[in-house]
C-alpha cells in the first residue's frame, strides 16, 4: 500500500477483484475506487457484475480473489457498518410494520442516528409514517428503503439500482433526494443500467461490462464515447467493406440487413449511398445501451 | 457497541417481531386458535360426555406441546425462509444489527405466542373442563411446555436454513402435522400400534410431550434423563443442520445477487 494524500481521499476500494459463482465469472480483475464526497456511478448492463461489486463492498459476499476495503478496513467490520448505509435490490421488508416502526428499528442499530422526523422529511414520507409498508406504492417503498439507508447518518451510502421499477415521476423525486446527499457531504455509490441516471447524478462514472472496468470518467466523457448511431440498410455491401471507414465501431450482418455502429453516421450514409445505388430500407437510430457498451468496449481496446 | 444499545436493539427487534406476527393473520390465527379449538373439541366436549377427567387432563399437556410447537416451527421455519428470500436478512446484515438480536427476536416471539396459547389452554382446562392440578403442577407444566421453544425453534431454524420462500411453508407443514400426530399430541400415544410408538421415539415432540405428561403423572414411564438426552442431542443436530444450510446458502444468495 502506498501512503500519501490519495489514500486519504479513497473511502472504499476494490483492487484486482475476481469473483466466480461456480463456473460463471462475475467479476474479472475489477478495480474500483470510491473517493470522498463524490457520487460515483457504477454503470453497466444487467449481469455486468455491479451488484456483486456492491455486495463485496458491503461485506455480504466474501472476497475470493483480490482485496476489498472500506474506510481502510474489511467491508464487514463493525466499525464500517456504523458509518455506512445501503439500499439494496430486495423485494421488500415486513409488510405488517409501519413506515415509522421500520425507521425506529433501523435507527436503533446506529450509535448516532438521524432523527426520525428528519429521515421522514428527507425521503418525503411525512404523510405516510403511520402507514404499513405493505400498503405503499412501489415508489413509496423505495423511499422507505432510502430512509432506512440513511438511518445511521452514514458517511458512505450504497444505492443499488435505486430507481428500478419506478415511474418517471417517482424516479425524478428520488434523483433530487440523492442530489441532496452530496450537498450534505456524503459519499454515494450508485449502480444503474440507465445512462441518463448516471448522467443526472454522478460526478464520476465507472462502466463495468462482463465483470471488467471498461471505462471511467465524467458522465460527459462517457457519453461522448457512447454517442454512437446504428445505421441499418439492405445492401450488397459486406461488413468488412465498411469496417475500416472513419467512425465505424462495428459492422455486422443481421438477417438481410447490414448493421453498422458508428460515431459519424452522416459520413457513413453518404459513403453507403455512393457505393450501392440499390441500397434500400435505410434507418439511422441512436445506439441502444448494449451497443453503447459495445462501442466502449471496442474503443478501450 | 455499548451494552445498553445492544440491549435496546435486542428489545426492539423482539418487540417488532412480535408486533409483526400479531398483525399477520396467516400466522397469528392458526397458531393461536388451532390448539384451543382442538383442545375444546377433543377434551372439553368429549370430557363433558364422559365422567372421567383423564381425557382433558392428559390433553392439556399434549395440546400444550402442540401450541408451543406451532409458533416456534412456523416463525423460524417459514419466517426465516421468507426473510432470506425477500432480502430483509441481507439488508439487516449490512447494518450493525447483531445477528444474535435477530435470533433472540424470533425465539421471544415463539415464546410469547406459546405462552399465550398455554395460558388460554390452562384457563379453558381449569374453568371449562374442570381439570384440577396442584399449584406446583400448573407452574411446572407451564415451565416444561415453554422450554419446548428451544428444540422446536432449532428445528424451525434448520428448516428455514434449507427451504426457500413459499416452499418453506409446505415443508414446515409436512414436518409439523405428521410429527404432532405421531408424537401423540392429538390422540394419546398408547392408542397407537407398537410400530407407530417406536417411530415416536425418534421425534422431539414425543419426548417433550412425555416430559409434560410426567408433571401430571400420565407419561409412558420412560426415564426423564432419556427424554432430556434425546431433546438435547436433537437440538444440537438441528443447529448443525442449520449451520450447514447457511453455509450452502451463500452460493444461493450470490447467484441471486448478480
Amino acid at each position: 500500500m502506498q501512503a500519501g494524500p490519495q489514500q486519504d481521499h479513497t473511502l472504499a476500494s476494490l483492487s484486482r477483484v475476481t469473483h466466480r459463482y461456480g463456473p460463471v465469472v462475475a467479476l474479472d480483475g475489477l478495480d474500483l475506487e470510491v473517493r470522498r464526497g463524490e457520487v460515483l456511478g457504477v454503470l453497466g448492463p444487467n449481469g455486468a457484475g455491479k451488484t456483486t461489486a456492491i455486495s463485496l463492498l458491503l461485506g455480504s459476499l466474501g472476497v475470493q480473489e483480490g482485496a476489498a476495503s472500506v474506510f481502510g478496513r474489511a467491508p464487514g467490520a463493525p466499525e464500517v457498518r456504523v458509518r455506512r448505509g445501503a439500499m439494496l435490490q430486495i423485494s421488500g421488508i415486513s409488510a405488517n410494520l409501519t413506515v415509522h416502526e421500520h425507521i425506529e428499528l433501523f435507527r436503533a442499530y446506529y450509535p448516532a442516528p438521524l432523527p426520525a422526523a428528519r429521515l421522514l422529511a428527507m425521503a418525503g414520507l411525512e404523510d405516510l409514517a403511520q402507514r404499513r409498508y405493505g400498503k405503499l406504492s412501489g415508489g413509496q417503498k423505495q423511499r422507505v428503503m432510502f430512509a432506512l439507508a440513511l438511518a445511521g447518518d452514514p458517511e458512505l451510502l450504497f444505492l443499488d439500482e435505486p430507481t428500478t421499477g419506478l415511474d418517471v415521476d417517482a424516479r425524478h423525486r428520488l434523483w433530487s433526494e440523492i442530489r441532496g446527499l452530496r450537498e450534505s457531504g456524503r459519499t454515494t455509490v450508485l449502480t444503474t443500467h440507465n445512462l441518463d441516471e448516471a448522467d443526472a447524478l454522478a460526478d464520476r462514472v465507472v462502466v463495468i461490462h462482463n465483470g471488467q472496468r471498461i471505462a471511467e470518467g465524467t458522465p460527459a466523457e462517457i457519453k461522448s464515447r457512447t454517442a454512437g448511431r446504428l445505421v441499418r440498410c439492405v445492401t450488397r455491401i459486406r461488413p468488412d467493406e465498411v469496417a475500416g471507414l472513419p467512425g465505424v465501431v462495428e459492422a455486422r450482418t443481421r438477417g438481410r440487413h447490414l448493421e453498422t455502429l458508428t460515431t459519424q453516421p452522416e459520413d457513413l450514409v453518404r459513403e453507403l449511398l455512393a457505393r450501392d445505388e440499390a441500397l434500400a430500407d435505410l434507418t439511422v437510430v441512436a445506439a441502444g445501451l448494449e451497443d453503447a457498451f459495445l462501442a466502449l468496449t471496442r474503443s478501450t481496446k | 457497541m455499548t451494552p445498553g444499545r445492544r440491549f435496546r436493539i435486542y428489545l426492539l427487534e423482539a418487540r417488532f417481531q412480535i408486533v409483526e406476527a400479531v398483525r399477520e393473520p396467516m400466522f397469528a390465527i392458526p397458531t393461536l386458535t388451532f390448539p384451543l379449538i382442538f383442545y375444546l373439541f377433543f377434551s372439553v366436549i368429549m370430557g363433558m360426555r364422559g365422567v372421567s377427567l383423564t381425557v382433558p387432563t392428559y390433553a392439556l399437556a399434549t395440546y400444550g406441546v402442540f401450541g408451543v410447537l406451532g409458533p416456534a416451527i412456523f416463525g423460524f421455519g417459514a419466517g426465516l425462509a421468507n426473510e432470506r428470500d425477500t432480502g430483509v436478512l441481507l439488508l439487516k446484515q449490512t447494518t450493525p444489527m447483531p445477528a444474535g438480536a435477530y435470533l433472540f427476536a424470533k425465539v421471544m416471539a415463539a415464546l410469547i405466542f406459546g405462552a399465550v396459547v398455554v395460558a388460554a389452554l390452562f384457563l379453558m382446562a381449569a374453568h371449562a373442563a374442570g381439570v384440577a392440578l396442584y399449584r406446583w403442577q400448573w407452574f411446572a407444566l407451564a415451565g416444561v411446555l415453554l422450554a419446548g421453544v428451544i428444540p422446536f425453534c432449532a428445528l424451525g431454524l434448520a428448516i428455514g436454513a434449507w427451504a426457500r420462500g413459499r416452499s418453506a411453508v409446505a415443508v414446515v407443514n409436512l414436518v409439523f402435522l405428521p410429527m404432532a400426530m405421531l408424537s401423540g399430541l392429538w390422540l394419546p400415544i398408547y392408542m397407537f400400534p407398537d410400530v407407530m410408538q417406536d417411530i415416536a421415539l425418534a421425534l422431539p415432540a414425543y419426548h417433550h410431550a412425555q416430559l409434560a405428561l410426567k408433571v401430571i403423572a400420565m407419561d409412558a414411564g420412560q426415564p426423564v434423563p432419556m427424554h432430556l438426552a434425546v431433546l438435547v442431542a436433537e437440538t444440537l443436530v438441528f443447529l448443525a443442520v442449520a449451520a450447514l444450510g447457511f453455509r450452502r446458502a451463500d452460493s444461493f444468495s450470490m447467484r441471486r445477487s448478480r
